[in-house]
């Protein structure tokens, strides 16, 4: 409390805070980049799950990268991954999450959120996972669906699904 | 390194919704209180950084529109967007580049927007922002990850929640004082599994503030320099999927830096006090492994033991931690703070006696990507 000012706290008793309400709404049109524009091209196109491998250390990147950030080199190679994987870290969402309250395409609660390791790939692909959660555990199998109105988009994966007799 | 000492500080209680004050008000607030605390004028200090983050503060260049608040007309200011505690690492290495009195100042009034939102808004928006992914679902992801490498389980990290929010029991400025027991927590709203309610901190509204002086420039403060023996950080990669989550590399490179310069050889010996960044309460035993204060996998173990409790050997979180009081970019320079005042012996009912030298620990990005280590020592 301002001390030379003895009067002030009575004085602040008797403001009423005011609150203004403000939004910031800026609509951006990001270019994905060369590397972007194949992986997202090769997902709508052709339901293909396009990978990069370091020239140096060998790491498979998913989704593929301008360049190995361990090594700062250059990433020239690219993959062909497989659409299935294995589920290394998995979280069941019971709260829907701010940013999808006024998605479109938004999944019911539950849902999951997962890093998969798709087979080829040396490191985690960031999906969601929506049915079965009963089953979804650290291991488990799961496969990219796809959807039936591909636009470029990361969400041209719909979620991953658990592969049945998946150990 | 050319000494530098901290020779001022004050923040701000951290309550829930500030509401009878702007963020300009409790910049300006903590800004005279930490000269105030030094015993020194506005005139003294001849340069300042702010700390603030634009989607936060709802703004674009939020920085300058604190400036004056912080004192900052007509001087030489400059701006860190991420934690505190690596705005305070930027007014290190001013005071070393010649700089003779810093201030260093962060706000966050998390209640005045949406931390859903902004959180989400970290991630990379062509590969993950989409799938609505947050600072609490990508926390989840690491908890996960964690417990299942090491077969750790929900109640090992409840164990945190309880001992960091009954700390807080004696500390007036945290949010959060509670005093809880395991089944509180484990009972408590489910929601991203496995965290819980009770294993989140709160979104506080808040500010801190510290001074930076060299060692030629510290006698003009009153108070008792408390010196930066070591300072260091490192970032771990973007994505979160590129990363071993149940280990924290960059923290491990950026501890062994600071324990080098200031000749730290045994942690668990060597430091009477760890202020640590626990956003969630797994991230506790998890930066105590990254810290060298156990083996990875048996952070947990600590508390068990009782070593990190107010009366074990290393007391953690004595103010009750960012579980307590998160102000979103204060809450790593609050850690340094605290710290400041256990190796002054102004901790008051949350003193840790005879402290000595202290470890404070600020993280950036999800999951703890980067973080910054603070050894802080009475002893120059």
């Amino acid at each position: 409390m301002n001390q030379e000012n003895p009067q002030s706290a009575s004085w602040l008793e008797q403001v009423r805070p005011l609150t203004l309400k403000g939004q910031i709404a800026v609509p951006y049109t990001w270019w994905v980049g060369e590397t972007g524009s194949r992986f997202l091209r090769a997902l709508r196109d052709e339901q293909k799950i396009l990978g990069n491998r370091c020239d140096t250390c060998g790491t498979v990147y998913v989704p593929p990268r301008k360049n190995c950030g361990r090594c700062f080199t250059d990433i020239t190679q690219w993959v062909q991954l497989a659409t299935e994987g294995v589920v290394r870290a998995h979280t069941v969402v019971r709260r829907m999450p701010a940013a999808l309250l006024n998605a479109a395409d938004r999944p019911t609660l539950p849902f999951a959120y997962a890093l998969i390791r798709l087979d080829g790939a040396r490191v985690d692909l960031l999906h969601r996972i929506t049915r079965d959660l009963e089953k979804l555990k650290n291991g488990i199998r799961v496969r990219a669906r796809f959807s039936e109105r591909p636009t470029g988009h990361i969400l041209d994966i719909t979620d991953f699904e658990i592969i049945r007799n998946s150990p | 390194m050319e000494p530098i000492a901290i020779t001022g500080v004050s923040q701000t209680p951290y309550r829930e919704r500030m509401i009878d004050k702007t963020a300009y008000d409790l910049v300006y607030e903590v800004t005279r209180d930490a000269l105030a605390d030094a015993g020194l004028g506005i005139h003294d200090i001849d340069n300042v950084i702010t700390v603030s983050n634009d989607f936060v503060d709802g703004r674009t260049i939020s920085s300058m529109a604190v400036g004056e608040a912080a004192g900052a007309h007509d001087k030489n200011i400059s701006t860190v967007e991420g934690d505190g505690a690596f705005g305070a690492f930027y007014g290190a290495m001013r005071a070393l580049s010649g700089f003779d009195t810093t201030l260093v100042v962060a706000h966050g009034k998390g209640s005045e927007g949406d931390m859903g939102l902004i959180t989400n808004a970290m991630f990379d928006p062509v590969y993950q922002r989409h799938l609505g992914i947050d600072a609490l679902t990508a926390a989840a992801l690491q908890a996960d990850v964690y417990m299942t490498r090491y077969g750790l389980t929900e109640e090992d990290f409840a164990e945190v929640s309880v001992k960091n929010h009954q700390n807080a029991r004696n500390n007036p400025l945290a949010h959060l004082p509670l005093d809880i027991t395991v089944s509180d927590v484990m009972k408590s709203e489910r929601l991203s599994d496995p965290i819980k309610r009770l294993d989140c901190s709160p979104i506080s509204d808040g500010a801190a503030a510290i001074i930076i002086s060299t060692g030629r420039a510290s006698s003009r403060s009153r108070t008792r320099p408390i010196w930066i023996r070591g300072v260091a950080h490192c970032s771990d990669a973007y994505f979160p999927g590129d990363r071993n989550l149940a280990d924290s590399p960059a923290l491990r490179r950026a501890a062994k830096r600071a324990y080098a310069m200031a000749g730290i050889t045994n942690p668990l010996k060597n430091i009477d006090v760890v202020e640590l960044y626990d956003a969630f309460s797994y991230m506790e035993p998890l930066w105590l492994e990254g810290m060298g204060f156990s083996e990875p996998g048996s952070g947990a173990r600590l508390l068990k033991d009782g070593v990190t409790r107010m009366d074990g050997i290393l007391p953690v979180n004595p103010s009750g931690g960012v579980l307590s009081a998160h102000a979103l970019m204060v809450a790593g320079l609050s850690r340094i703070v605290e710290c400041v005042l256990q190796l002054r012996g102004e901790a008051r009912e949350h003193q840790v006696p005879g402290a000595e030298t202290a470890l404070a620990q600020g993280i950036n990005g999800p999951c703890g990507q980067s973080h910054c280590v603070w050894i802080l020592s009475v002893n120059q």
